[in-house]
């Protein structure tokens, strides 16, 4: 995106948001959004960490049937806590919350987001959620896996389920917060000639996140509240021997989560617009049908959430509809994937790591996708919900597709927000190791998610011994892949090269401010006077051979 | 059924590779034709984007709706019981599965079934959510607390098949599972005979039904005025303030449970609640006695 008027690139003495102020005040008490966007992704890596040690223990312990390493109660906590910190604490934050807070001001041409105190209040909201949690597994732990269903959570568990519930409870505060600061920044601060069709995808993707973030959170608090109710006071809500019914837990309980799906992957598919247009050289394929695909998933996803329950005992013809209507989902999403294909015709494509990572996730989101078919088809539903085949098939989603996006984009804006540059043949080392690793993971779960193996199981029958095996050496790799990118990033902090203001040589107003930015982000407000992705191929076609030459 | 839920999981996986083929042989065309430096024709395409959008988008909803299609019958057969079947009830508790048999013949974890006759279960749970899983048979069902639910299936091999629970239901959860042992008709009569109890279920039934007070007002002959239990299962029962709710097994349930939340037209709500003092096996053996009731003429019609 070309913009008139003199956004030159600032003195290089000018302070940038990272030299602005070097206390640890300066950075607890900032209202920048991008030092608030540095905070949230040192915390999530705290807390992916914890919850891959939990994944790790766990795939150790499944490599024998009756696995001698934890108790089963242990266990049990374990994937709780992989759950709970991996969902609330590392998925919903990642993209919206590290990049989004980072890239969405300087994409639209302003200063900050519209509320930047409300901003560094989300944070703080999520910080004592997140303690809460690590609180609540410090003092023993919680076993009811991250769904908490009723009435084992209300009336049976004996862990600490209130701690960790309040702790998420809180957490969905900040949430909803950067949810609402992130619709009105979109709707109140484009700079002139930004208009909405001249938005990046990314903004249009997280315009439909904030949706889902802010109208389905709510309900999140709610149920978790119920649940309380009835496990402080005994007030019969979901324990039908207190005279309430189970099942309207799973309602009030998946009319949030399965939009926090949809929050947990729209935003991936923003950075992989932004990474195949910049790329391939191309404008996006189909630009505003991309767009309108983001709303319509994050309007279709609050009407779904039954899919969740076809063997729940809820009536079959609840269950027909809502296996309709999520057929009718994955719509928008199958448009997305057309039409990043479609980008690369004629495209000048080339494979530095955000690139690798952006086609890893649609490989590894069409695979996701796809057996999302066969779940929303009833009648096999009802042989693989609660099997691995669902526990690969989100993590296919989540995994794949979610932290893949999260990978890409964090090595795409790197260079702005480091002002380094990382080391490209590890990089994309990294991402080939990562996608191998993953697949061997969580392919082999799908084969004994249909052979019968349950999933939440500690003991299993010793047929199904193979393919935990495969899933454990997948997951040893994946490890890899992930440790990689952690170690070669710090290095780069202080070894890697500087990055000019624009190293992709990519579109996009964020590219147009010196890396790192400086506080402000722009010396004068941006105009926007061209279509979004105003790549050329065959003027990038002239320059690489002259390279070559 | 088996079967037809394999042969849908086929068909899905098929138009899975469809899909993923139309997606990733093009991609990897234009990621080899078209990567950087390679000469290659760039000049921009003219096309109408929308007509290509309109394909794209028509297509595969068509192709989404078979599917629907296909997927909801099958279901809909999956879930609707065949009248006639050999019936056992099932009661999940923290970590076991405890099954008793029409016949009286009680089991834990464990389920003997004669090949090539239908069985129904109808089951429920004392405590937490389980799920009674049967991965050979491809059938799964929540088994939830103060809920009957049913689930049907008709073995033809003899062997034994697993039976796991599939909603996490707390410590044991991985080691609340068991056997379907399906068994030669023959052999299974022996089965059934070795051990049989004197009393079937319909038999226990009556004498709880004497034992606990029922028959006092709901047996002929006696003061206090309370409906006729004959001629009552699988009848609709018009309610005070009008409505008419079908007499199954959740309806006597919640009668013999909850007796103030449905009263029978014509009656007092004068009946005590049996929350505590039946335990949910004793209720499958009352239930199963009023619905040999069923079958014998009410008194009041023959009159």
């Amino acid at each position: 995106m070309n913009a008139t008027g003199p956004i030159k690139a600032m003195a290089e003495t000018e302070k940038n948001y990272l030299t602005a102020g070097h206390t640890l005040g300066s950075w607890l008490f900032t209202t920048d959004h991008k030092r608030i966007g540095i905070l949230y992704l040192l915390s999530i890596l705290l807390f992916f960490a914890v919850a891959a040690l939990a994944a790790a223990v766990m795939r150790i312990e499944l490599l024998s049937p009756h696995g001698h390493l934890v108790l089963n109660e242990t266990y049990n906590k374990l994937f709780t806590l992989h759950g709970v910190l991996m969902v609330w604490f590392f998925l919903i934050p990642s993209i919206p919350a590290v990049l989004g807070n980072f890239v969405i001001p300087m994409m639209l041409g302003a200063r900050d987001v519209a509320f930047p105190k409300l901003n560094l209040l989300s944070w703080y909201l999520f910080m004592v959620g997140g303690v809460l949690v690590l609180y609540s597994i410090l003092v023993g732990g919680v076993d009811t896996g991250w769904t908490f269903y009723t009435p084992f959570s209300s009336t049976y568990s004996n862990t600490h389920v209130i701690t960790m519930a309040t702790g998420i409870f809180i957490a969905g505060f900040g949430s909803i917060l950067t949810g609402l600061n992130f619709i009105i920044t979109i709707q109140k601060m484009r700079c002139p000639g930004m208009t909405w069709f001249r938005m990046p995808l990314f903004l249009w993707s997280l315009y439909a996140t904030s949706l889902i973030l802010v109208l389905a959170t709510p309900v999140l608090a709610i149920t978790l509240a119920l649940m309380a109710l009835e496990r402080i006071w005994g007030i019969g809500i979901f324990d039908p021997k207190l005279g309430g019914d189970p099942i309207l837990f799973q309602h009030l309980f998946w009319f949030y989560s399965h939009p926090a799906v949809y929050i947990m992957i729209l935003p991936g598919m923003g950075v992989v617009s932004e990474l195949i247009a910049c790329f391939a050289r191309k404008a996006i394929f189909g630009y505003e049908w991309v767009a309108l695909a983001s709303v319509a998933i994050a309007v279709l996803g609050f009407l779904v959430w039954g899919h969740h329950m076809f063997v729940s005992s809820q009536s079959i013809y609840a269950g027909m509809v809502f296996s309709l209507l999520s057929y009718i989902v994955a719509i928008p999403s199958a448009i997305k994937v057309f039409n990043w294909t479609a980008t690369l015709y004629k495209g000048s494509i080339s494979f530095e790591t955000p690139m690798l990572y952006a086609l890893g996730f649609i490989g590894l989101f069409t695979i996701g996708g796809l057996t999302g078919l066969f779940l929303a088809a009833l009648a096999v539903d009802v042989h693989v919900t609660d099997t691995y085949f669902v526990v690969a098939h989100f993590h296919y989603i989540m995994v794949g597709g979610m932290v893949m996006g999260f990978m890409g984009g964090l090595h795409y804006w790197w260079p702005k927000i480091s002002g380094r540059m990382y080391p490209e043949k590890l990089g994309q080392l990294a991402a080939f190791i990562t996608f191998i690793g993953f697949n061997l993971t969580f392919f082999p779960q799908f084969i004994m998610g249909y052979l019968g193996m349950p999933r939440r199981y500690h003991n299993y029958a010793p047929e199904f011994q193979i393919y935990h095996v495969l899933s454990t050496a997948g997951a040893s790799i994946l490890g890899v892949g992930y440790l990689l990118p952690v170690i070669y990033l710090l290095w780069s902090l202080r070894r890697g090269k500087k990055a000019p203001a624009n190293p992709w040589n990519a579109t996009g107003l964020e590219w147009q401010t010196p890396s790192p930015p400086p506080v402000r982000n722009f010396e004068t407000t941006p105009v926007v006077i061209t279509e979004p992705y105003d790549y050329s191929t065959e003027l990038d076609e002239k320059n690489a051979e002259v390279e070559n030459a | 059924m088996a079967g037809q839920v394999d042969l849908l999981y086929l068909g899905l996986t098929l138009i899975s590779v469809f899909y993923l083929a139309l997606i990733f042989v093009p991609m990897t065309f234009c990621l080899f034709k078209y990567r950087r430096g390679r000469p290659a024709d760039r000049t921009p395409i003219r096309l109408k984007t929308w007509k290509v959008e309109i394909i794209w988008t028509i297509i595969p909803a068509f192709m989404m709706l078979g599917l629907f299609g296909w997927a909801a019958d099958l279901y809909y057969q999956m879930e609707r019981p065949p009248a006639s079947a050999l019936e056992a009830t099932v009661v999940g508790k923290q970590w076991m599965w405890k099954i008793q048999h029409a016949e009286g013949n009680r089991e834990i974890n464990e389920l003997h079934v004669p090949a090539g006759r239908t069985i129904k279960l109808t089951m429920t749970s004392e405590d937490v959510i389980h799920s009674f899983y049967l991965p050979a048979f491809r059938l799964k069902q929540d088994v939830v607390p103060g809920r009957y639910v049913t689930e049907w299936f008709r073995p033809t091999k003899a062997g034994s098949y697993h039976i796991f629970c599939a909603e996490f239901c707390g410590a044991d959860h991985s080691m609340m599972g068991g056997n379907i042992i399906v068994m030669a008709p023959a052999d299974y009569q022996t089965w059934l005979n070795t051990g049989r109890p004197s009393d079937n279920l319909v038999a226990s039934g009556e004498r709880l039904f004497r034992e606990l007070g029922c028959s006092g007002c709901h047996a002929g002959g006696t003061i206090i005025r309370a409906p006729r239990l004959e001629g009552v299962y699988g009848k609709p029962v018009p309610l005070q303030g009008g409505q008419i709710v079908m007499a199954d097994d959740q309806y006597i349930r919640d009668s013999i449970l909850l007796p103030a939340s449905q009263i029978a037209a014509g009656y007092a709500n004068v009946m005590p609640s049996y929350q505590g003092r039946i335990s949910e096996e004793q209720l499958f053996q009352v239930i199963a006695y009023i619905k040999d009731l069923g079958d014998k003429q009410s008194p009041e019609e023959g009159k």
